[in-house]
């Protein structure tokens, strides 16, 4: 009696088992692996999708945008709050990085080092990238920033508690708790700007032209073809956060 | 405001190497060492005290009311520095309504009520429900009232209800164990789930932090019994304290050991930050790190406890020793904490550079602030002892005779 | 079923605070909470709702066109007027009572023409400031809407 309940419930289990194995197979061969395409997520059909694309073959690191942006959105001057700013790389030629950012770049840059040593250098803007996967959403504990429709990723400061977990979870560095308001604050993109039609404050006034912004849904825009014509990398791709920021030629000292 | 600019101008001048600018000052600070540290006593607290209770560990039992109180003392107290620290802090019940079922933090309102109401309140209540009973009738005036409030109108003494007492009481006390480990380990994922930060970013974490707690939480009930019996003037149960260095004894071999691993693992495989973080080991943190928390809060009480093993010398050079490996203890978990959060925060994510961190004596933040949130719950404590007595017990029997 | 007294006061109490916080919690949270997202949708149209202050190129023309169209002429042809000038919004609204900077310093014109090896030669001209007219400001010589045309 006890033999034949061991045996069938054997044969139950093994049923089961190869029932599940095959179902595991078969639907893998239904979906096949996708891939990551630029891994930015695909936002809702129906509304933009924005990321931006900065050209650091372009920036000359004249801080204007960094400047424009304190203005624009009523960030305060003092040299401890950025939406976004500039760094500028000096790689010397024993291979040392230098990296420096005085105030963000607003007040402009001196050459670092000598001519003689320069290996290379450059400059790279930095701002909010827009994450789609974003990890400061993803730990924000009340819901007081989040993914907009559009991809923006927005702060409700009338909700924000200031428990600063975003900041702490942004990979990028750019948050803060704005002194006066006292709640998180972020670069939106300009969000204010570009759901009038107008461009974000410092991409109005790059005098290269070097940053742009534009829907990844539409695919003969002005960012998708940015993509498609620049060889483009984002900011620690590792930490998969589907950052919406794309620069051409990021070299690979910038963190 | 102007202060507080002044304050980051001199941190701007402390700074090494390239940070992003945002990163200058601090996010976190003392309130939020003192949060984990705070968790983490009442987690190690009742652990100690449900050994007694579910495993039977029957020569703990003069500290078992002591651990729960000391317990409820102090998450009473848990919630003031994390809201204190908080830039909108009239904004924190929006944690309780609208939780964000992606945030660790998220879950910090619940784990607590339920950690409070029912795994200490309850536990509490259960264990001194008859006791209650006959003080609101022995007592008179005001204190009556207090009593016959706390019994919540069950004032059936009947052999037959004093049973369910125990049986309920020993049901939440199973429950409570992985409830602590909840109301712990969260926190410790709260960091360790912050991928971008290197230093937080473990899968150990989360244990790190629990067997710290255990650790901590065993020092404090430790210490407590030891000043509580003094302050009674009885004896102290040399067999209880032998007992409790023996649990201390276990949990930081293990503690060490998830400690030593991360470290190990983290020299072994050298991932891109292990430059900067070793840089900052050596450097920032060489005193709160090496010289508090590894030799003074570790390797110290280690080798003492591990040579009690072996050779117990006499009574009181073993009072006195646990009495000061306990504040060792106590004080090295301190800096665990201090070395997690703020050693988290003084490397820059660019790998570049690093920033200082400064505290100051008084405000929000400062060291007396700290001070505060940690004394107060002594202070609770002391009222709790005197409302709840455990040598006054129906049942005591450690207690009274020690 | 025999429940002991202490389950019964105790579920009892369970229910109360449970309905109590049910009710506080349908009382305290935002309405537009959940719209979009775990978010208040009303977030979207308060940070929609800031007034720019920088209102574009296009804003200019009407009124300056004659420097718009000197300027398409020479090399700053693509830089937005704000880029200099600062935030029009305050000026297109009040233009009588509103002026914005004229800039022209050695310390303004260097942010982009001081040079440095990190600026791309092609992108923008630079020179060393100090060996250039040091004791001059830079639109003393250099119309800043047609560079090239340079007094004598």
């Amino acid at each position: 009696m006890g033999h034949k309940k061991v045996s069938s419930s054997r044969r139950s289990f093994f049923k089961t088992a190869a029932a599940l194995a095959g179902a595991t197979v078969a639907s893998a061969a239904l979906l096949p692996f996708n891939g990551i395409v630029y891994a930015a997520g695909t936002g809702k059909k129906d509304k933009p999708w924005y990321g931006i694309g900065i050209d650091l073959e372009k920036c000359i690191g004249c801080g204007r945008c960094a400047n424009a942006c304190k203005s624009e959105n009523d960030v305060p001057h003092e040299p401890f709050y950025f939406r976004n700013w500039v760094e500028q790389y000096t790689v010397k030629n024993d291979g040392s990085v230098k990296v420096e950012s005085p105030n963000g770049g607003i007040d402009g840059f001196k050459q670092a080092v000598p001519d003689a040593d320069v290996f290379k250098s450059f400059f790279v803007p930095k701002m909010c990238n827009h994450c789609s996967n974003s990890p400061c959403v993803q730990v924000c504990p009340v819901g007081a920033t989040f993914v907009s429709p559009e991809g923006v990723v927005l702060v409700d400061n009338n909700y924000c508690i200031g428990c600063r977990y975003c900041i702490q979870a942004c990979p990028y560095g750019c948050r803060y708790i704005h002194p006066e308001h006292q709640v998180a604050d972020k670069c939106t993109l300009c969000y204010h700007r570009i759901t009038k039609g107008m461009s974000p404050a410092c991409m109005e006034v790059c005098p290269t032209q070097a940053r742009i912004y534009g829907d990844l849904h539409d695919k003969e825009g002005p960012l998708v073809n940015f993509i498609k014509t620049h060889t483009c990398q984002v900011l620690k791709p590792d930490m998969n956060t589907s950052s919406k920021l794309f620069y051409n030629a990021l070299s690979m000292e910038v963190r | 405001m102007i202060e507080h600019f002044q304050h980051l101008y001199e941190m701007q001048s402390k700074v090494e190497g390239f940070i992003y600018p945002n990163e200058l000052d601090l996010q976190w600070g003392v309130l939020i060492v003192l949060y984990p540290y705070i968790t983490g006593l009442v987690a190690g607290a009742f652990i100690l005290a449900s050994l007694e209770r579910v495993f039977n560990v029957k020569v703990l039992k003069p500290t078992y009311h002591i651990a729960l109180l000391t317990a409820l003392a102090f998450l009473l107290v848990a919630t003031l520095p994390l809201v204190s620290h908080l830039a909108q802090p009239f904004r924190a019940y929006e944690i309780m309504i609208t939780p964000h079922s992606t945030s660790a933090m998220a879950i910090f309102g619940f784990v607590y009520l339920w950690y409070l109401m029912v795994v200490l309140l309850l536990e509490i209540w259960f264990e001194y429900r008859q006791d209650m009973v006959k003080w609101g009738n022995e007592k008179k005036g005001f204190m009556k009232v207090i009593y016959k409030i706390l019994t919540v109108g069950v004032t059936d003494t009947s052999p037959k209800t004093n049973l369910w007492d125990d049986k309920i009481g020993y049901f939440i006390t199973v429950v409570g164990i992985p409830s602590a480990f909840l109301l712990h380990g969260y926190v410790g994922f709260i960091f360790g789930s912050v991928k971008a930060n290197p230093w937080w970013s473990t899968v150990l974490m989360p244990v790190i932090f629990l067997f710290s707690a255990m650790v901590s939480g065993i020092a404090l009930v430790l210490f407590i019994y030891m000043v509580v019996t003094k302050l009674r003037k009885k004896k102290l149960d040399m067999d209880c304290l032998d007992a409790i260095g023996k649990y201390l004894f276990y949990i930081l071999i293990m503690d060490f050991t998830l400690e030593a691993l991360d470290q190990v693992h983290r020299i072994y495989v050298a991932e891109e930050s292990f430059e900067i973080l070793q840089l900052m080991m050596a450097g920032k943190l060489y005193i709160t790190l090496i010289v508090i928390q590894l030799i003074i809060g570790t390797m110290i009480p280690l080798l003492t406890l591990g040579f009690f093993q072996f050779y117990k010398p006499a009574e009181k050079f073993r009072k006195f020793a646990y009495f000061a490996l306990s504040i060792m203890v106590l004080v090295g978990i301190f800096f665990m904490r201090w070395n997690v959060v703020i050693g988290g925060q003084l490397f820059s994510k660019s790998f570049y550079g690093f920033t200082a961190f400064k505290i100051g004596l008084i405000g929000g933040e400062g060291y007396l602030m700290a001070a505060l949130w940690f004394v107060i719950p002594f202070c609770i404590l002391a009222v709790l002892l005197w409302l709840l007595p455990p040598w006054k017990k129906h049942d005591a029997g450690a207690e009274v005779s020690a | 079923m025999y429940i002991p007294p202490q389950i019964k006061r105790h579920v009892l109490l369970l229910i109360v605070f449970v309905v109590a916080f049910i009710l506080l919690r349908s009382l305290l949270v935002p309405s537009s909470f959940g719209q979009y997202g775990h978010y208040r949708g009303d977030a979207l149209g308060e940070n929609a709702a800031r007034i720019p202050k920088y209102s574009g190129k296009d804003s200019c023309t009407d009124c300056h066109s004659k420097i718009v169209d000197q300027q398409a002429t020479d090399v700053h042809a693509n830089l937005a007027c704000e880029t200099c000038h600062g935030p029009g919004d305050a000026h297109v609204h009040a233009a009588k009572s509103v002026k914005l900077p004229k800039v022209g310093t050695r310390d303004f014109c260097g942010l982009c023409h001081t040079q440095n090896k990190a600026r791309n030669k092609k992108v923008v001209p630079q020179l060393i400031m100090a060996e250039h007219y040091p004791e001059k400001n830079c639109i003393d010589c250099h119309n800043p809407h047609q560079p090239w045309d340079i007094k004598k």
